[in-house]
């Protein structure tokens, strides 16, 4: 070595040493990806994404709930009295405000995906204090809209993409 | 494991071993001749049966995965499996699910032993985050096992807790679909906490052995809180205290199997024994019993994400109380004020125990107009107040008693403790 009493440029050996270790922490990267990537949904679980689901036995005011992902979607034949209510709602009394118009295609038809947004219990029907939903865990409520109102979740219940394929068959996911 | 070894190997095997791999003067030093405080009480029995329980979880376990399966389609009927057709199978199954509440049982005393005699004091800080390492690793543990048998408690448990990690910011949503391996708890779910909860219990294994290291290098506190001076005030650890353990063991093991011959689903609930479904939510979700507290405190809590940053920092702030905690003295014995909020903290802690497990809306044991969530709060601020507010302030003002010379006098007096001495320097002079 030589005289290492005087401040040394940075040289080939210093560039050689910076060049290893970027390469040895990429690569221990490149490696742990697989095992970490390899717990996110795989292919059998994403083949299921879609679903079918005929609506034409659904009278006005019955409700449906189906199986899509693993979660329960509520669709929901509304009556003319729970859409005016969810309407005339004013949105600031809401949590979390989104208009009606937002919440359903067809107003007479809510489809949303039934899982409570606070810690994920499956909330009960025509309950609760604004008879929309009520979810017996940690007692939130949601509207006739399945916008929360009261407790401790966050935000409304999430609306799937959905598509109407005829009048009485609807297209999740 | 720090030089205690009075291990001499006579035969010439044990002498080539101990060149080689001084294994049997490590085990010796950490298990016979080490120096323990003579004054130890029965509460300093909990860490030997904690480890015993380890074991047995350990034992029962592996013996129990040979029957039970990881399939959301099978492994409710697996369990049912293990219950009427395997050998034995409802003794090991009940032994493990009992087994996990008896070890949470003895490493809740075991900590609260450590709280009230300032265990974690300097220089015992490492070995206080080792053992809170531990409990973490064994609340993950106990909480994926807890899933396996895929019951509606299982299941819904599960979606609850896996839920929590939603909040984290921007990638909780990320996170939480890596828990899940899909979109909501369901098989890939249940095979990857098969195997995490085969892997964590040696997970545990290795920081146990690490605490018992971080043990032996400043040994044992004791009831007093005081170092031990002289050889007078400390006694081999076997056959001492390994008589003593073992008594306890087997104490504790009467009151394991108690519930295991004759009570042995009195800790767990009856919709575990519904299979899951993932449709239908049962009507109240309780976790174990020994996450109660914490569970009380999510619910004290209205807004979600700050519900969960309380629950896992009411189990993080443990981490850091030896640096909280400002008092010079160690033992509750001497800190007459401590004592009476040591007390209180517990009861506090079994109060949101109970209070984890009823309705928030519902009127607290019946007193109209007081409900459990207003009593939950004033436990959820108690429970922090204590390690924020109580134990950096008390240490400052506290008028503490004094403390005695030594051990030995303290168990046997001035007088007495002399005399020992003399006798002791003359039985060493004449051998």
């Amino acid at each position: 070595m030589a005289d290492t009493s005087k401040v040394e440029e940075p040289g080939r050996r210093d560039f050689l040493y910076i060049a290893t270790g970027a390469f040895g922490a990429l690569g221990v990267g490149v490696g742990a990806w697989p095992l970490i990537d390899q717990m996110n949904p795989d292919a059998s679980v994403k083949a299921l994404a879609s679903i079918e689901v005929d609506i034409s036995s659904v009278g006005e005011g019955e409700s449906i709930t189906v199986n899509w992902r693993g979660k329960p979607v509520f669709v929901r034949h509304r009556t003319a009295a729970e859409i005016k209510l969810s309407v005339e709602t004013p949105l600031e009394d809401l949590v979390d405000p989104e208009e009606d118009a937002a919440r359903a295609e067809k107003p007479e038809w809510l489809v949303m995906v039934g899982v409570c947004t606070h810690l994920g219990c499956i909330p009960l029907g025509e309950a609760g204090k604004y008879n929309g939903w009520f979810c017996p865990c940690h007692n939130s409520t949601y509207d006739t809209a399945g916008r929360i109102r009261s407790g401790p979740a966050p935000k409304n219940l999430e609306i799937p993409k959905y598509t109407f394929i005829s009048d009485t068959v609807i297209k999740i996911g | 494991m720090s030089g205690h070894s009075t291990y001499v190997p006579k035969s010439n095997a044990g002498k080539w071993l101990e060149e080689r791999l001084p294994i049997i003067s490590l085990m010796h030093g950490a298990a016979v001749s080490m120096p323990n405080p003579r004054n130890l009480n029965y509460w300093w029995v909990f860490g030997g049966i904690a480890m015993f329980m380890l074991i047995v979880q350990i034992v029962t376990g592996i013996v129990l995965a040979m029957h039970y399966t990881p399939h959301a389609d099978m492994a409710f009927s697996s369990v049912e499996h293990i219950m009427r057709d395997v050998n034995w199978g409802w003794l090991l199954r009940y032994t493990h699910a009992n087994g996990a509440s008896m070890f949470f049982v003895a490493v809740y005393i075991h900590i609260l032993r450590g709280m009230y005699y300032g265990s974690y004091k300097a220089p015992r800080e490492v070995l206080w985050l080792l053992g809170m390492l531990i409990y973490l690793l064994m609340m993950a543990t106990g909480f994926m096992g807890y899933v396996l048998p895929w019951g509606q408690m299982s299941f819904w448990g599960a979606t609850v807790i896996t839920n929590f990690f939603e909040v984290v910011p921007f990638i909780g949503d990320d996170i939480r679909t890596l828990l899940w391996g899909g979109f909501a708890v369901d098989n890939p779910t249940l095979n990857r906490f098969f195997s995490l909860h085969y892997l964590l219990p040696f997970v545990i294994l290795g920081v146990v052995i690490l605490h018992i290291w971080a043990l032996h290098v400043p040994g044992s506190n004791n009831p007093l809180g005081i170092e031990p001076k002289t050889k007078q005030d400390t006694m081999r650890f076997h056959p001492y205290f390994t008589m003593k353990d073992l008594y306890a063991i087997v104490l504790f093991a009467i009151v394991l199997f108690y519930f295991v011959f004759f009570n042995p689903n009195f800790m767990g609930h009856p919709d575990n024994y519904i299979r899951a479904n993932s449709l239908v939510t049962p009507p109240h979700i309780v976790p174990e019993w020994y996450y109660l507290p914490f569970y009380a405190i999510v619910r004290a809590i209205p807004d979600k994400a700050l519900g969960v940053a309380g629950m896992f920092g009411a189990i993080l702030i443990m981490f850091v109380v030896p640096w909280l905690d400002t008092s010079k003295v160690r033992s509750a014995k001497f800190r007459p004020a401590y004592r009476i909020f040591f007390w209180v903290f517990l009861f506090n802690g079994l109060l949101l125990g109970y209070l984890g497990q009823v309705s928030t809306t519902d009127d607290f044991l019946g007193i109209h107009g007081v409900t459990n969530l207003l009593i939950s709060r004033i436990g959820t601020i108690y429970y922090f107040g204590f390690f924020v507010v109580i134990l950096p302030v008390l240490g400052l003002i506290e008028k503490t008693k004094p403390l005695p010379n030594s051990i030995s006098e303290a168990v046997l007096g001035v007088e007495g403790a002399k005399a020992e001495a003399e006798e002791m320097a003359a039985n060493e002079s004449k051998a």
